[in-house]
């Protein structure tokens, strides 16, 4: 299997919504060590300004990684997903991520680049509101480590 | 309001440091936190089987642990407006013999911060963190963009 040059330039439209529960935010905070009272306590993320609770910076791959599977799942798209490696990440926050937040996600592949057998593919996610208000921009390449020679 | 002066922050100083630690129950509470459930991250079959040395960490586990010291410096993680890092040592967590997963003491994860950048007409300061697992940077170019 190899992958698709052509997926350069491919989109893939806003697939289910996402609602950010204070549960998740919780959960996802514990699960990366993060103790600030912000990611747990209304008051205290009232006290920073925060109307409802905020997500860690990193909490936006849940939502930037629904819309990869779309990319994943795709046939035409030729990714084996058991040998694929994260090579890099990056979050562009244009507000917090807040509790109560109903978000989508829509994908753009901007480079395919050849790497031996392999591949190197950047997506970036556009996630904003239902309402259309842009919250985060992620970007992320992975790496689809080619089949050794036999 | 930010306990941190912003006037008095000066390129090249110290935020702070902090060693976390990972077992492999912290790697299945990520798994399930963040929806990322490939198999590399809990099974050591499949991932000697793909060529890895054994089960790693998820990337995105060391990157979104090691942005707490940011967000504990600046007392509030809504003011991280940027953060993106590249993943290049993977960090093996061992199952060693006769310890439960849950309270094993895992593979340590130093955290160092120091500001790289200061943009005084944006209000902002870029933190740039070093995280060493066994000795080596498993996070290269890891950056947190803080506003102010």
């Amino acid at each position: 299997m190899s992958i698709n040059p052509a997926l350069q330039g491919r989109s893939y439209p806003a697939g289910g919504t996402y609602v950010v529960s204070r549960e998740k935010i919780r959960e996802f905070a514990t699960a990366t060590h993060a103790t600030h009272r912000a990611h747990f306590d209304l008051e205290a993320a009232a006290s920073l300004g925060h109307a409802e609770l905020v997500a860690p910076p990193t909490f936006a791959i849940i939502v930037a990684q629904r819309a990869d599977a779309q990319l994943i799942a795709d046939p035409e798209a030729g990714i084996d997903f058991s040998r694929v490696v994260h090579a890099d990440q990056r979050f562009t926050l244009h507000r917090p991520i807040l509790a109560g937040d109903e978000l989508v996600a829509e994908l753009h592949v901007d480079k395919v680049r050849g790497m031996g057998t392999g591949a190197m593919i950047t997506t970036r996610a556009e996630i904003s509101t239902v309402d259309g208000e842009s919250v985060a921009t992620t970007i992320s390449s992975i790496l689809v480590r080619g089949e050794e020679a036999a | 309001m930010s306990p941190i002066d912003f006037a008095t922050l000066e390129k090249g100083q110290q935020i702070g440091s902090t060693t976390l630690h990972v077992n492999r129950a912290d790697l299945v509470r990520y798994a399930g936190a963040s929806g990322d459930f490939n198999p590399i991250h809990w099974n050591e079959r499949f991932a000697t089987d793909v060529g890895l040395p054994g089960v790693i960490a998820h990337g995105m586990f060391t990157m979104g642990a090691a942005v707490t010291l940011v967000a504990d410096w600046i007392g509030d993680p809504g003011a991280v407006i940027d953060y993106q890092s590249r993943f290049t040592k993977p960090v093996v967590v061992e199952d060693p013999a006769g310890t439960n997963p849950s309270e094993a003491d895992g593979t340590a994860l130093e955290v160092t911060g120091v500001i790289g950048a200061l943009d005084p007409e944006a209000r902002t300061a870029r933190v740039d963190l070093t995280v060493i697992a066994g000795g080596e940077k498993v996070l290269v170019k890891a950056q947190a963009l803080v506003g102010f």
